[in-house]
């Protein structure tokens, strides 16, 4: 007898559907397993042998082919086993297919015929409701994380017994609740209160924030560039829920996830020792790198030149473009990397503050070289945090220390502001304004030319300096509520500028 | 840039500037040790010269500049827009005639005004090491940017480190940059300085004893220095190790009865160690722009031109304070501690004073006031 069970197999970062053939008919007993599978895949005879039997139920002895569709798609992951047992169950005539019509599952057995949780629930979930599928079955660790998806019926199912029995009507479980949002003790987030002093960093960062600005931070080792920039994400709006799921179906395909829908941003910290895969993703059967695990977050680069050129190039497109695209035989993948990057360096290459610098100028501008390419091209705003000298440490005002929570509340308001003006145009925030876009969003008017014009005599701006320059007015303007750019803002703007340092590195 | 061509050069200059570019691989030869005065040979005539350089291959050299077709050459030299003068005309830098032994020829690219600076203002020559410090850059910069704002050309050799330094603080102060070659005027040498080569070309003037297409020498360094020192009233050495190409820009000044100057560096530090001695020898010390003036000019005769020219320290005591407080701190923390002001008014101030010149950014973020 024959019978098709459908489930779905993660495929980058998103999931694409499988019709998993089961034939069984008389003969010596053979198990073949045909559709491309890979070793987990084909493994999975095992697994599905000894569950079976060890749930009670029967392995037919007979000529047991299995068939995974499409044939021509590589198939990966032991997420299939369930649907193959189920198809063999069937198959055998040892449950109804009734249950199954309008049904999706996916799940790991284990030889003791439960269900193991696997990655990519979330993203299962997002290809059984498209592909009109009314439930979806799954491990009951992964069922919170699959309820996410709305207008989808997803059962947490705890064996392969049980399972045998909700096909039979005999027990039904309880429809599975969506995962109660992970929401971490805003005591134990990093909280920009917590920083002593660094107040230039901390207006750069709310900056950065709220205008999705690149930012560069210059200064030695120990000055807290680190401390400063993990406060990014709890300066940042919360997502939204669908940039929640977007992160959660990350994580979940990536397997470092937790289950829950995400809250907070990402944060992540790849060391300068990763490799261009690493970072943008890649490998044989494609996985998300850093800048994709980041998405809706912050990409943290620390030391910044000791970062291999590869790595730092293969940078270019998701900067760009806010995805990254991996080909993979006749098939492309897309992964969103939508990620505010955060670089540090040293001030040179001895790192020692600069009355004590040993550094000769050849030493320096080949320093200054290898931090120069695409990054630096896309890199809006650049701040120093040196270590703060202890007398300030002593006269701060503690009064004075804003808390993460309200610099959020006027980031949130900023991106407001873009978010209206910017309506139709494609962009989400001044950052992602292109060239023609920024021109038309900041007029200039005669104070504010006059100025470029003064700046563009002593520093020789480019035209993409000048856009950048624009780019992050506009955001101080509109942290400060202002329609207009005034000329305050194009002066604060103009300070955090990067440029001038092509002639000092050649 | 539009530079009106001018070639003002007699046929026996013009002749022996090619004869010397023509034996140029063969003075290598002769030469041991190429910091070794090539100026004894360089100063011999025609017949002299062709004896000692060509050596039993006189008759070629001869025979070259018997088959030298100067009005040819000068054709060439227009059509490159190349610039030639030589010790007979009237356009030669007359400091130079002082030399024992003034090039023939003078070949330049840029501007004609640069050449008749530096025979109307005083010139100083400001060299040194090419592995520079970051506070031998910082000091090279300054000196260049605040005499080039003073009027004052500046002549330096391109050179890697404190060389090319002072060329971009002279452009940068609106000064008028003269390098000095040791190869021809077209050739960019090192080819790294490219932009800043072209630059220099534009604002002021690039010039050498030897013709266009001239590749360097190893002896046409040394006598390339005489040319600096020969240009120059005064001969500022920012940092030099010992030995090193800038003492023995140095050595030629004294011998012309030139002002020498150096920079004080750290006792401890190698890339002091020439400078430091030329100082214990006597040279005059040099802390600031205003030394090298009041050295040229007299005591308080020529001053830096103030912040900028039309524009006296800002209006708005705002604006003030935060300008002064960038004179003694390196960060915006520190000036905004200092001052009072937050974070983003500190920034906002910096922005302005650095867009209207009182400022001027250092390497990797950070201000200091611009060169008076």
């Amino acid at each position: 007898m024959l019978a098709a069970v459908a489930t779905f197999a993660l495929e980058g970062i998103r999931s694409h559907e499988v019709t998993v053939e089961v034939d069984v008919r008389q003969g010596v007993g053979i198990f073949t397993l045909v559709g491309l599978p890979d070793r987990a895949v084909r493994e999975s005879r095992e697994r599905v042998r000894a569950a079976l039997q060890n749930s009670g139920l029967e392995f037919p002895r007979k000529r047991l082919t299995v068939n995974l569709a499409p044939a021509h798609v590589r198939k990966a992951g032991p997420s299939f086993d369930l649907a193959i047992a189920v198809g063999l169950l069937v198959a055998s005539e040892q449950a109804p297919a009734d249950e199954l019509e309008r049904s999706a599952l996916c799940g790991e057995l284990s030889l003791s015929g439960e269900l193991r949780p696997g990655r990519g629930s979330l993203a299962a979930a997002v290809g059984a409701r498209s592909a009109g599928y009314a439930r979806l079955l799954v491990p009951v660790a992964n069922a919170p994380e699959a309820a996410l998806v709305d207008g989808l019926e997803v059962y947490g199912i705890p064996t392969l017994a049980r399972l045998a029995d909700l096909l039979h009507g005999r027990w039904m479980p309880d429809l599975a609740r969506p995962a109660v949002p992970d929401v971490r003790d805003r005591a134990h987030e990093p909280d920009l209160a917590d920083v002593r002093g660094q107040e230039d960093a901390k207006r750069a960062l709310e900056i950065a924030a709220a205008g999705g600005h690149n930012l560069l931070m210059i200064g030695p080792p120990g000055a807290g560039k680190t401390m400063l920039a993990r406060r990014l994400p709890g300066i940042l709006p919360p997502p939204s829920f669908e940039e929640a799921l977007e992160v959660t179906q990350v994580h979940s395909a990536a397997g470092v996830g937790n289950g829950r829908l995400a809250t907070e941003r990402p944060f992540r910290a790849p060391h300068h020792t990763i490799s261009p895969q690493g970072l943008v993703g890649g490998g044989g059967t494609p996985r998300p790198g850093e800048i994709t695990l980041a998405h809706r977050g912050v990409l943290f680069l620390d030391e910044l030149p000791e970062f291999g050129r590869g790595a730092i190039d293969a940078l270019r497109q998701p900067l760009e473009e806010g995805h990254v695209e991996i080909t993979r035989g006749q098939r492309m993948l897309e992964f969103p990397a939508n990620a505010i990057v955060v670089a540090a360096c040293n001030r040179c290459p001895c790192a020692r503050p600069p009355d004590r610098c040993t550094c000769t100028s050849v030493e320096l501008s080949r320093y200054l070289r290898r931090l120069s390419g695409p990054l630096l091209d896309r890199i809006d705003l650049v701040c120093q945090v040196d270590a703060v000298p202890p007398v300030q440490l002593v006269e701060e005002d503690h009064e004075r220390r804003m808390p993460s929570e309200v610099v959020r509340a006027r980031v949130i308001r900023a991106r407001e502001r873009q978010r209206a003006r910017l309506a139709g145009t494609g962009a989400l925030c001044n950052a992602d304004m292109d060239g023609r876009l920024t021109r038309s969003q900041v007029p200039l008017d005669a104070v504010l030319a006059a100025r470029l014009l003064t700046v563009r005599g002593t520093a020789r701006l480019s035209g993409r300096a000048h856009d950048r320059i624009l780019r992050v007015a506009r955001t101080i303007a509109d942290l400060a509520d202002r329609d207009r750019v005034a000329v305050s803002d194009l002066d604060e703007a103009l300070s955090y500028r990067l440029d001038g340092w092509e002639a000092i590195a050649a | 840039m539009k530079s009106r061509v001018m070639i003002d050069a007699c046929d026996p200059c013009l002749r022996r500037a090619f004869l010397v570019a023509h034996l140029a691989p063969r003075i290598a030869g002769l030469l041991d040790r190429p910091s070794g005065r090539v100026a004894g040979l360089l100063a011999l005539s025609d017949e002299a010269f062709v004896a000692a350089a060509a050596g039993e291959s006189a008759d070629d050299a001869w025979a070259f500049v018997e088959a030298l077709d100067l009005d040819a050459m000068r054709k060439a030299l227009s059509h490159v827009e190349a610039l030639a003068v030589c010790r007979h005309g009237g356009e030669y830098p007359p400091l130079l005639q002082q030399l024992a032994d003034p090039p023939a020829a003078l070949f330049g690219l840029g501007s004609a005004r640069a050449l008749r600076a530096l025979r109307e203002e005083p010139a100083v020559a400001v060299v040194g090491t090419r592995r520079a410090s970051p506070y031998g850059a910082e000091v090279a910069y300054a000196l260049g940017r605040g005499l080039g704002a003073a009027g004052v050309p500046v002549v330096s050799g391109l050179a890697l480190g404190i060389d090319g330094t002072a060329h971009r603080g002279c452009l940068d102060g609106n000064g008028l940059p003269v390098a000095v070659l040791a190869c021809g005027p077209d050739v960019v040498y090192p080819r790294r300085h490219r932009r800043l080569y072209e630059r220099i070309r534009a604002e002021g003037i690039v010039l050498s004893e030897l013709p266009p297409g001239s590749r360097p020498f190893r002896w046409s360094f040394p006598a390339r220095n005489r040319i600096m020192a020969g240009l120059a009233r005064m001969t500022v050495v920012v940092e030099a190790a010992e030995p090193s190409g800038s003492l023995i820009t140095a050595e030629f000044a004294r011998d012309l009865g030139r002002a020498v100057a150096a920079v004080p560096g750290r006792v401890t530090s190698s890339f002091a160690r020439g400078t430091n001695g030329l100082l214990r020898d006597g040279a005059v010390p040099v802390t600031a722009t205003e030394d090298v003036l009041d050295e040229l000019f007299g005591v308080g005769i020529r001053r830096p031109p103030p912040l900028s020219e039309d524009r006296k320290l800002p209006g708005e005591p705002q604006l003030r304070a935060v300008l002064e407080a960038a004179d003694r701190f390196g960060s915006v923390d520190s000036i905004a501690h200092e001052t009072g002001l937050t974070a983003a008014e500190t920034r906002s101030a910096l922005g302005r004073l650095e867009a209207e010149g009182y400022l001027v950014r250092r390497d990797l973020g950070g201000w200091e006031l611009a060169a008076r």
